[in-house]
């Protein structure tokens, strides 16, 4: 009897909180499920009654649109190569800057976290300069070592990594935050003891820093994957998912579907599937994390 | 302090309970012509005593802010529509049909070009007054068309071709520009070839037909013998482009006079000129687009009236060669185009001319989409050589089919 009336007045204190949860979170995702299974569009918009409920027609369609594995493919190749790279220059910067050898730290710190919170929209204006194919510094650069201009943003193969380029200069600043916090934690006492017993910077590293980096290196690697599936404002702004599709996100196209088309029914069902992968990816980091945890 | 904070809400709650104002029409107007549509407004409330709210939307935002707007039922009661939109807004049921209150005010429609005005009328009906009026035209190098022989401009696709040929022989660089991520030289010489682009009140694609492969294999052609660069990138500025000769023609709209001018340096100035379209028969000048902006009225707007009248209003000759000084927008009366400001200007003329021969695209809201996410896409693939013109075309059709599924559905049930 008293732990009915304790569950009321805990739930009368939580209720603004779960409320607030079930009307901007619960509610929008279940009614965004359901339209998920209707032909939602612009003409629905106009008159209710042209709504269809098409089952699952949309994801059906879905696995049958060939953009739709293009920018699948697109998001998983982002994820992978520029993942990984993403994580290693945090890592390196983070060892560079937490090295005795370097001066000015701080300085240095503060110039590698400039990109992360300086907007997109600004930095893709001067990318665009870097990249141009016959004036940009890149090209002049590698005109220097003898290479032919490489057309970074027109042409469908180099478009992509020049997106990965951008998002890694972007983005390793956060990471790398993270990495010097988590390099400070390991006690010094352990790479004294190495030194004493002679092992060499290459040893400390390997047995010392990366076992203990470890759930830093967990949490980093996760939220880049989370992040980066949702690969969105850097080919929004510097190439619009073209040329010839190379840059298509996901998330873009499933923009491109709902705000630009007005297809909400395929658009949300886009959202989904997206949501599914990204749940997996995560579900298999969770599994080697139990792996390597010290 | 509480008190004072939930006073505060309070005080917020019943600001936002409060009622709008009965007199005030509310205008919206994209861009350019939103930052200064409203320097000619205030001769209007004087006029009739009211007062207008203009408000300004970016044209990036445009479409979304409509959309958004007619589903919050906050559209404004008068609005600026680039003519493309009016079909989605028709399948909305967001603006009124004109026809009735035109004929009852007595508006004169026979001053408009009459391609352009088709592009406002649906189903019969219409939907907007055109507002500004834009259409596409040749702008080419003189100097490079006199270096290559040409007294004047080519007047049919034959003579388009000859001359990129010689240009490129000469420059050895490109002679036309034909944008990869843009559909309008397509669309033009489709057009130019009379095909129907959709057929069967729009719910079929008509792609697979002769008109409109021979249309591509004519753009194909400047790709593949490199009279064109396949490659937006490499005209990043065609400005520069143009001043360098890197490209002697390019097809473009009325807004490109003032950036030319502006931005071509005062040595090249006297190297361009604009043109009316080539034809592919012997009917010069061919057809163009027929594209600009109209005024629009709200369904639900409780001041269609007063709306109207300022839709009159900006449709005076007068008041829209003021416009065309404050922002360079063609004014889409024929009579106004008798003033000196256009009699005069020589890159205008190739526009009076063309304005007399435009045509519009297929007038439903999938358009838009069909051009822009699929023709586009296939000219990309066409231009780089990935796929030929007929393979494009098929595809092309079998995805566009899939595009009009709804549309065919809604048709066949006679819900549109």
């Amino acid at each position: 009897m008293k732990d009915k009336t304790n569950f009321w007045i805990v739930f009368l204190f939580l209720a603004p909180a779960l409320s607030a949860i079930l009307f901007f979170f619960i509610v929008p995702v279940i009614s965004a499920f359901l339209i998920s299974f209707t032909d939602f569009d612009i003409y629905t918009l106009g008159d209710f009654r042209r709504l269809r409920f098409i089952g699952f027609k949309n994801y059906v369609k879905l696995f049958e649109d060939e953009l739709f594995y293009k920018a699948l493919l697109n998001t998983f190749y982002f994820v992978f190569v520029g993942g990984p790279l993403s994580i290693l220059v945090s890592l390196s910067t983070a060892l560079l800057l937490n090295s005795q050898l370097v001066k000015f730290k701080k300085i240095f710190r503060t110039i590698y976290f400039l990109p992360v919170v300086t907007t997109i929209v600004a930095v893709a204006i001067v990318w665009r300069y870097l990249y141009h194919p016959r004036f940009g510094i890149l090209n002049y650069i590698l005109s220097i070592f003898g290479i032919n201009p490489i057309d970074w943003l027109g042409d469908p193969i180099y478009a992509m990594p020049a997106i990965i380029i951008l998002a890694v200069w972007k983005n390793f600043g956060y990471n790398m935050i993270l990495f010097i916090a988590g390099l400070q934690n390991i006690p010094s006492e352990l790479y004294e003891a190495a030194e004493l017993d002679g092992a060499s910077s290459w040893f400390k590293f390997k047995s010392i820093t990366l076992p203990l980096l470890a759930p830093t290196t967990f949490f980093t690697s996760i939220m880049t994957m989370i992040g980066y599936f949702q690969l969105f404002a850097e080919p929004y702004v510097m190439t619009q998912g073209g040329p010839l599709n190379s840059t298509l996100s996901i998330v873009l196209y499933m923009y491109q579907e709902g705000f630009r088309w007005w297809n909400m029914g395929y658009s949300v069902s886009i959202a989904f599937v997206l949501f599914v992968i990204i749940l997996i990816g995560t579900l298999i980091q969770f599994r080697y994390e139990k792996r390597i945890h010290y | 302090m509480k008190r004072f904070l939930l006073l505060l809400i309070i005080l917020f709650l019943f600001q936002s309970c409060k009622k709008e104002e009965g007199n005030i029409l509310k205008f919206w107007a994209m861009g350019v012509e939103g930052e200064n549509v409203s320097k000619l407004i205030p001769e209007f409330e004087k006029k009739y005593n009211v007062k207008v709210k203009v408000q300004q939307i970016p044209w990036t935002a445009a479409h979304e802010k409509l959309i958004t707007a007619y589903v919050s039922e906050t559209l404004p009661d008068v609005f600026q529509l680039g003519n493309t939109w009016i079909p989605e807004f028709v399948a909305l049921n967001a603006i009124l049909p004109l026809d009735s209150i035109c004929s009852v005010k007595g508006f004169d429609l026979n001053d408009y070009f009459s391609g352009i005005l088709e592009s406002n009328r649906i189903h019969g009906s219409l939907y907007g007054i055109p507002w500004y009026v834009d259409t596409r035209v040749l702008f080419y190098r003189s100097d490079l068309l006199k270096k290559a022989g040409w007294k004047e401009p080519p007047k049919t696709w034959d003579e388009l071709y000859e001359l990129s040929k010689k240009i490129k022989s000469i420059t050895g660089n490109y002679a036309i520009y034909f944008p990869t991520n843009e559909w309008v030289p397509l669309i033009i010489f489709a057009l130019q070839k009379k095909s129907v682009l959709l057929d069967k009140n729009y719910t079929e694609p008509a792609f697979t037909d002769s008109e409109f492969i021979s249309a591509f294999d004519f753009l194909s052609k400047f790709y593949r013998e490199k009279l064109s660069p396949s490659n937006i990138t490499e005209v990043t500025n065609i400005y520069q482009a143009f001043e360098e000769g890197y490209v002697a023609m390019y097809i473009t709209g009325p807004w490109n006079i003032a950036e030319f001018k502006k931005r071509i340096s005062s040595k090249a100035q006297k190297l361009w000129m604009t043109a009316p379209l080539p034809s592919p028969d012997s009917n010069y000048p061919g057809v163009s687009l027929a594209g600009g902006a109209s005024l629009v009225v709200n369904r639900e707007s409780k001041n269609k009236d007063l709306a109207f009248k300022l839709i009159e209003f900006l449709s005076e000759p007068e008041v829209q060669i003021k416009f065309y000084k404050l922002v360079g927008s063609l004014p889409s009366k024929k009579t106004a185009w008798n003033d000196s400001n256009f009699v005069n200007d020589i890159y205008l003329k190739a526009f009076r001319i063309q304005l007399e021969k435009t045509q519009s695209m297929p007038k439903i809201a999938e358009w838009e989409n069909i051009m822009v996410s699929k023709i586009q896409k296939y000219i990309e693939e066409v231009a780089v050589g990935r796929m030929s013109v007929y393979e494009a075309c098929k595809k092309l059709n079998e995805e566009t089919e899939l595009l009009l599924e709804k549309r065919k559905y809604l048709v066949e049930i006679g819900s549109l």
